[in-house]
């Protein structure tokens, strides 16, 4: 008996005091339950004007900025772009190749900059439609004009007034880009248009389309008959039937975000909705993979480059700027990023560095290609919630 | 006697101290406030704010919108739990009963493979089962696949990934629990002239119960929640639970619906483990 008394008392006494906690904490969130913690999410609206630091530029000759992959000519080179910018300002720059996509990216950094705290960078590079939301937000600081004359003077018109974002208060593009369709030629005769890469059978299970919802169902709202840059709710349903139709036939290897041309290249798909500039620098590996423009017209996208609240070095961030947009550093960095360089006058200085790039209408697009381009709808907020789940709903259910 | 016992209770309750305070933080806090999230306004948006609207209907509407990739992650999960039970129990067999000195090496060359990263190990699936490769090949050439066959992006690539992934956490509490079985006991059922067969069923199986049991848990739970191998290594068609609440999280920054589908997923789980380790007799293992 005295054996084996200690044990169940320790196992009562043990349950016992599980049981009471449970209840007591039960009872707690009973009564707490009329204003507790993490009731509720305050909107992450904030106002650039008071949400914004001491700019330390003068102090400090630091930078940090947040890229994408592969978006900058090698940093090492001693000719490079980047070490111009540190032997002409003397300015430190701390490069992170830390954005992978636009929705994580905003994931990332949604509690600080919805509670107007710092995120410790000083630049950060988005896509149209996510600089467009993180200005509404009120998340970006408006650049100041007589910082950067070079963006203002030699940006391209046709990336000059953007609804979101009119007169480039608020941002400048990095780089900009074509949405298409990439095939494997060596497996595949010529793709025309996207109505083909979702319907053809001989491409059944063998494609990708970008898991990026304005890239994908801008040419879905196309060949639904529909203009992506104003659509209405049904006709927005009829594009979107069209995907879960082509899901549903098994024509979808998958949604890709930044991998696609591996599988392309290795032959487990012959055909995808591709980036240009991706698509280029592809080519020189695989001279098989072509980029076609579909017929149903072009997308025409932007990074761009924005100040968010609370950074402390905007003057040296302007600079940077600057520097990028003098055609002569563009033109630079063109020739090695390949995608369509938003500064005029890049075109007549990529001859010096390399004439087999001037003609390439992905790079340099002549007003002909560029007529054809179409624009995805600004959303409101309410739209965007309902078009993201619905779309999420499609590639993830 | 009594008094030491006291003490000892204390000292008890002392060294749970530094786990309780853990889970406080970092599991009952983000679990309270997951549940919450569960119950927001679903209409609400990060421009407006989530205000608390006591929203039950939210599970309803995941429980009906969702039903696919639940069953989907439950029935790969109970499908690779299986096949890592019938191959992790002949590895564990093998390893404890027969073979001998290379006993260790063996045990080593099962962990191995967590050495690389969970990422690695499942992308270089895709290279092995890719539609221009041997595996493929061979197959079509058996005419086990068709001319146009395939494996990769196939609910076939998924749980056989996901076995893959899984198997370690299987075969170690299965040897863990052969190893310690007595042998004399095995040759005890011989000498009572059961054949090998009826002793196994009769001695081994039944003392190798708590690995079995505490093996097809490891392997299960992290199974259904998984959705790395549905993601590579399947395709539009495979997506599963974790894949939606991915999404829903990220991408359409969807909070309330997004919780609402893990709190769902953790009870689902739960339940099932309960029940199991119930039916099992075993429930002194938890």
């Amino acid at each position: 008996m005295s054996q084996d008394g200690p044990a169940r008392r320790s196992t009562l006494s043990r349950r016992g005091v599980l049981k009471g906690g449970g209840a007591v904490a039960f009872a707690g969130v009973s009564v707490a339950a009329l204003k507790l913690p993490f009731f509720s999410v305050p909107g992450a609206q904030q106002d650039p004007a008071s949400c914004r630091a001491r700019d330390v530029s003068e102090e400090e000759m630091s930078l940090v900025i947040s890229n994408w992959t592969g978006y900058i000519d090698p940093r090492k080179d001693p000719k490079s772009t980047w070490k111009g910018f540190r032997e002409s300002t003397g300015i430190k720059v701390d490069y992170n190749v830390d954005v992978n996509d636009n929705a994580e990216f905003y994931a990332k950094v949604k509690n600080q900059l919805g509670s107007c705290d710092p995120i410790d960078r000083d630049l950060i590079v988005m896509t149209d439609w996510m600089a467009a939301r993180m200005i509404g937000l009120g998340w970006i600081q408006p650049l100041d004009k007589a910082n950067v004359p070079q963006l203002h003077a030699n940006i391209l018109d046709s990336l000059r007034d953007k609804p979101w974002d009119p007169g480039l208060e608020h941002h400048a593009p990095w780089q900009s880009g074509l949405t298409g369709i990439a095939y494997n030629s060596a497996v595949t005769g010529e793709i025309k248009s996207f109505e083909e890469l979702v319907t053809r059978p001989d491409l059944k299970g063998k494609i990708t389309l970008l898991s990026e919802m304005r890239d994908t169902m801008g040419f879905l709202l196309k060949v639904a008959g529909a203009d992506p840059g104003d659509f209405t709710e049904d006709e927005w349903h009829d594009a979107l039937d069209l995907l879960k139709k082509a899901i549903a036939d098994k024509q979808l290897r998958s949604f890709a975000g930044n991998n696609y041309l591996q599988e392309l290249s290795g032959g487990n798909v012959v055909a995808c909705e591709a980036w240009s500039g991706d698509v280029i620098q592809a080519q020189f590996e695989n001279p098989d993979i072509k980029f076609v423009v579909p017929e149903e017209g072009l997308s025409l996208w932007s990074d761009n480059m924005l100040v968010p609240n609370q950074a402390t070095h905007q003057a040296n961030a302007e600079k940077w700027i600057d520097y990028y947009y003098d055609p002569a550093v563009a033109a630079k960095l063109a020739s090695w990023v390949n995608y369509i360089c938003p500064v005029a006058g890049a075109r007549e200085e990529m001859e010096k560095i390399d004439s087999s790039l001037v003609d390439n209408p992905l790079i340099f697009p002549d007003d002909d290609l560029l007529s054809n381009t179409f624009d995805f709808m600004d959303l409101d907020d309410r739209q965007n919630a309902q078009y993201e789940r619905e779309w999420a709903d499609v590639t993830a259910g | 006697m009594s008094e030491g016992v006291r003490r000892r209770g204390r000292i008890g309750y002392l060294l749970l101290l530094p786990a309780a305070a853990w889970l406080l933080l970092f599991f009952v806090v983000p679990f309270y406030s997951l549940v919450a999230t569960s119950l927001f306004d679903p209409s609400g948006s990060d421009f407006r704010g989530y205000e608390m609207d006591y929203a039950f209907g939210n599970y309803a509407d995941v429980v009906r919108d969702y039903a696919g990739p639940f069953g989907r992650s439950l029935l790969y999960g109970a499908l690779a739990t299986l096949f890592c039970l019938v191959l992790g129990y002949v590895l564990a067999y093998a390893i404890a009963f027969k073979s001998g000195r290379w006993k260790n090496l063996l045990l080593v060359l099962v962990i191995a493979p967590f050495f690389t990263s969970f990422l690695v190990r499942t992308l270089s699936w895709k290279l092995i089962l890719a539609d221009d490769g041997v595996v493929v090949n061979t197959l079509q050439a058996l005419q086990v696949l068709g001319d146009d066959g395939r494996l990769l992006a196939t609910p076939v690539a998924v749980v056989a990934g996901l076995t893959y992934n899984f198997l370690p956490f299987m075969v170690l509490p299965l040897y863990a629990s052969l190893d310690k079985i007595d042998h004399r006991l095995i040759e005890a059922s011989g000498d009572l002239y059961a054949n090998p067969f009826v002793g196994f069923f009769k001695v081994t199986w039944p003392l190798s119960l708590p690995g079995v049991v505490s093996g097809t848990l490891l392997t299960f739970i992290p199974a259904v929640g998984d959705y790395i191998n549905a993601q590579f290594l399947g395709s539009t068609n495979e997506r599963v639970i974790g894949n939606v609440i991915q999404s829903q999280f990220t991408d359409a920054n969807n909070y309330p619906v997004a919780s609402a589908l893990s709190v769902l997923l953790m009870v689902l789980i739960l339940a099932m483990v309960l029940v199991y380790v119930r039916r099992a007799g075993t429930e002194e293992l938890l």
